[in-house]
């Protein structure tokens, strides 16, 4: 099978994005728009092509890695070697299609989305750039090249954030997701070097190689009591981390909020997020053979990190907060499943979180495109402001429906079969995981109808405009992508995207899901008690648990222990010494010599007073004493 | 005539280094420019007394040292011819001939 094309997936992108990006103050800015949007319509065409080619040839009952092209890039000795290419394996071809989908829909959807915004053409030259940095990120061959396109995506992600640029608050923001994920990718970078400093290379099917040098002899070098291989995995999981906003990276994910409605779709909720995650899933038997006290940590750190942001999504009131809430709980789930995955015929939990993304970013994306949908008729962020709306808008409200069902995970929606993996292997491994995920997954129904309620019915505030659906250019990939939460779930992912690429035998748990589906049910239905209908019940809640209430609201005071920690501690006794030091030390020397120069020759200047006869003068008592010295010295 | 026999090298040396000295007081000392010029002229005559002296006493049968001296003639000459071209000119800018009042060019 020749998949020579795949390049074009690719390269399409990137011209398309200096294309738009070069010319696009010449053109009209709807012509910008509809090509961008028809460029990744091919874009996606030829992923769908290249899934399916991929999906229809196995050898042996089993998916094998294909690199399509390896070219040498960089050579700087005979062992530290950077490739460049394109890797197409279970794993990436899932990804491709998953990116190219949703990131079609953000492209249709935004054509009347963002119509008669300033800077329309610069929008599509970015989520062009974006899709070409996140498709280059799932197709590397080795862990250099994704590094490259990991800070590729974080600086789309960046400018995306930061689209409004009149707003300091967008500023702010974006410079917050920069910052945070560049301080998680320094980990990124030297657990990379660690790791291939003791392995070798780079490349990812050497590295995940069950019989190569990195698995079967992993390095016996110890640090500070650990393994070196699991210090470089974990801080390899830090990149990851960042980058998947996980718990106690995950301060910029909400505040990513202020971007364009469907860049938050794209990017912080289906798409860059879960890089972390495609992250552990590449190096996963790595993680798997050589550390598995990582991939514990991992677990820890998924099922802390859903718990906590499923607890503060309780109290938002910005819908795009509660769903950005959402994102970092449901990424959570993923890191867990992937934390208590074993590899091969244990690899339940792998296949479940893999599962788990490709339902999440279609949910997740259609909940980002309703509730931009929303903020498009009613002009505010706040469901205090909302209310009643499903009798203006029918499309939002029954796909927005839908996507709430379905990460509440009822049967037979995607999210149903996806969270049910993930509970499964939960409980073969950690009972106490499991207990945890499970009070999620009833957490999540409660918030996620309480914000359904809350903006579709409740009472029916006075607005300004009587808020109208939305045009057909952002209700179609609202139906589009309400078919994909229904229907993804019957995709036979254990027999596509495994751990080791062989079919996975997996058998439906009543056990699990009985009671999953229970709490999803009555998580709903107290949803459905408070919210409903306008009552005093959630306040008198709220101020009945006003402690804990307010700390949830504030998120956990977690912004303002970073601000301290930079502020206070970090300011205060590292930047001011050091800036003391600069300032007195570094500068006071040479302050010094430029002073004594300053200094002395004011002293001498007067020697040069124009009088010509002093100048003879010195000269000869200059040479007199010169001859007087030669003289008398020998 | 053997002058060699009448006058000893050190009666010659100690004229020139009198004619020296009392060219550079008079650089040193006197503020009239073309005074000064003299002052020169005298070293450069020094020197001169030098160079025959030595050739006559030390090198008899050689010529480089009369040479020499014609050459510093030359140059003294031609040396003249600028400096008082020099001195008028800033006569002219200045209206004065004294070295003291000519100090532009300083700190």
């Amino acid at each position: 099978m020749n998949y020579s094309y795949t390049i074009l997936i690719l390269l399409l992108p990137v011209l398309i994005f200096l294309f738009i990006g070069l010319m696009g103050d010449k053109m009209k800015p709807q012509l910008s728009g509809l090509l961008g949007t028809s460029g990744l319509f091919v874009i996606t065409l030829l992923s769908y092509f290249t899934a399916f080619n991929f999906f229809d040839h196995r050898v042996d009952e089993s998916f094998q890695a294909i690199e399509v092209f390896q070219l040498l890039w960089l050579r700087f000795t005979d062992s530290l070697i950077i490739h460049i290419g394109i890797l197409l394996d279970p794993l990436s071809v899932m990804m491709l299609v998953v990116i190219t989908t949703v990131s079609l829909m953000v492209h249709i959807y935004s054509l009347g989305y963002m119509k008669g915004e300033k800077g329309f053409a610069r929008y599509y030259a970015f989520l062009s750039l974006f899709t070409f940095s996140m498709l280059g990120l799932v197709l590397a061959t080795n862990i250099f090249q994704m590094y490259i396109f990991w800070e590729l995506v974080g600086v789309s992600s960046y400018l995306l954030i930061g689209f409004y640029y009149e707003r300091p608050s967008a500023v702010a923001a974006a410079k917050k997701a920069f910052i945070v994920t560049r301080f998680a990718d320094l980990g990124f970078l030297i657990g990379i070097l660690i790791l291939s400093f003791y392995t070798n290379t780079f490349d990812f099917i050497a590295l995940t190689d069950l019989n190569g040098l990195a698995i079967t002899q992993p390095t016996t070098a110890v640090f500070m009591g650990l393994s070196v291989t699991t210090w470089a995995m974990l801080l390899i999981f830090m990149g990851g981390a960042g980058k998947s906003a996980m718990f106690p990276l995950h301060i910029w994910l909400p505040d990513a909020m202020e971007g364009p409605t469907p860049v938050s779709a794209l990017i912080h909720a289906a798409t860059m997020v879960v890089a972390g995650v495609y992250l552990v899933a590449r190096l996963f038997p790595l993680y798997s053979y050589t550390s598995p006290d990582s991939l514990e940590v991992i677990a820890y750190i998924g099922s802390f990190t859903s718990l906590f942001a499923a607890i503060i999504a309780c109290t938002q009131l910005d819908i795009k907060r509660v769903l950005a809430f959402s994102t970092l709980s449901q990424i959570g789930y993923m890191m867990v499943a992937l934390g208590v995955s074993g590899y091969g015929a244990e690899g339940l939990g792998y296949m479940a979180s893999l599962f788990h993304l490709f339902t999440h970013a279609f949910f997740k994306a259609l909940l980002f495109l309703g509730a931009g949908s929303v903020i498009h008729a009613v002009h505010s962020n706040l469901m205090t402001d909302m209310g009643g709306l499903k009798k203006y808008m029918p499309i939002t409200h029954i796909t927005f429906l839908i996507a709430c069902l379905t990460i509440a995970g009822i049967p037979p929606l995607s999210g149903f079969f996806s969270k049910d993996e993930i509970l499964v292997a939960a409980f073969e491994h950690n009972k106490i995981i499991f207990a945890v995920q499970w009070l999620v997954a009833g957490i999540t129904a409660f918030y996620m109808f309480r914000l359904y309620f809350n903006i579709f019915w409740n009472h029916t505030p006075e607005y300004h405009h009587t808020p109208h659906e939305s045009p057909a250019t952002m209700t179609i990939p609202l139906i589009f992508l309400a078919l994909a939460s229904v229907f993804s779930g019957f995709v036979p992912f254990h027999d596509l995207v495994t751990s080791d690429g062989n079919p996975l035998h997996t058998e439906f748990h009543w056990m699990i899901a009985g009671p999953s589906i229970l709490i999803a049910v009555i998580g709903i239905s107290v949803a459905y008690m408070l919210y409903a209908k306008k009552n005093s019940k959630p306040e008198s809640i709220a101020t009945s648990l006003k402690g804990f209430y307010n700390m949830a609201y504030h998120k956990f005071y977690i912004d303002e222990v970073y601000l301290f920690i930079t502020h206070k501690v970090i300011f205060y006794f590292i930047s001011r010494p050091v800036a003391w030091f600069d300032r007195h030390i570094v500068d006071g020397t040479m302050n010094l010599i430029g002073n004594t120069t300053v200094y002395f020759s004011g002293a001498i200047k007067k020697m040069q007073s124009g009088q010509m006869q002093w100048y003879i003068w010195y000269f000869t008592s200059g040479v007199l004493l010169l001859v007087f010295l030669v003289m008398y010295l020998n | 005539m053997n002058l060699q026999a009448e006058i000893p090298l050190d009666y010659m040396i100690v004229l020139s280094t009198i004619v020296f000295f009392v060219g550079l007081m008079g650089v040193l000392i006197r503020r009239n420019l073309i005074t000064m010029l003299m002052g020169i002229e005298l070293m450069l005559n020094a020197v001169n007394i030098n160079f025959v002296a030595f050739n006559h006493y030390l090198f008899p049968n050689r010529l480089e040292g009369h040479f020499f001296a014609l050459i510093v003639m030359a140059i003294a000459a031609a040396e003249a011819a600028i400096a008082i071209a020099l001195i008028i000119n800033i006569y002219r800018q200045f209206n004065t001939v004294s070295v003291d009042d000519v100090d532009e060019l300083k700190y």
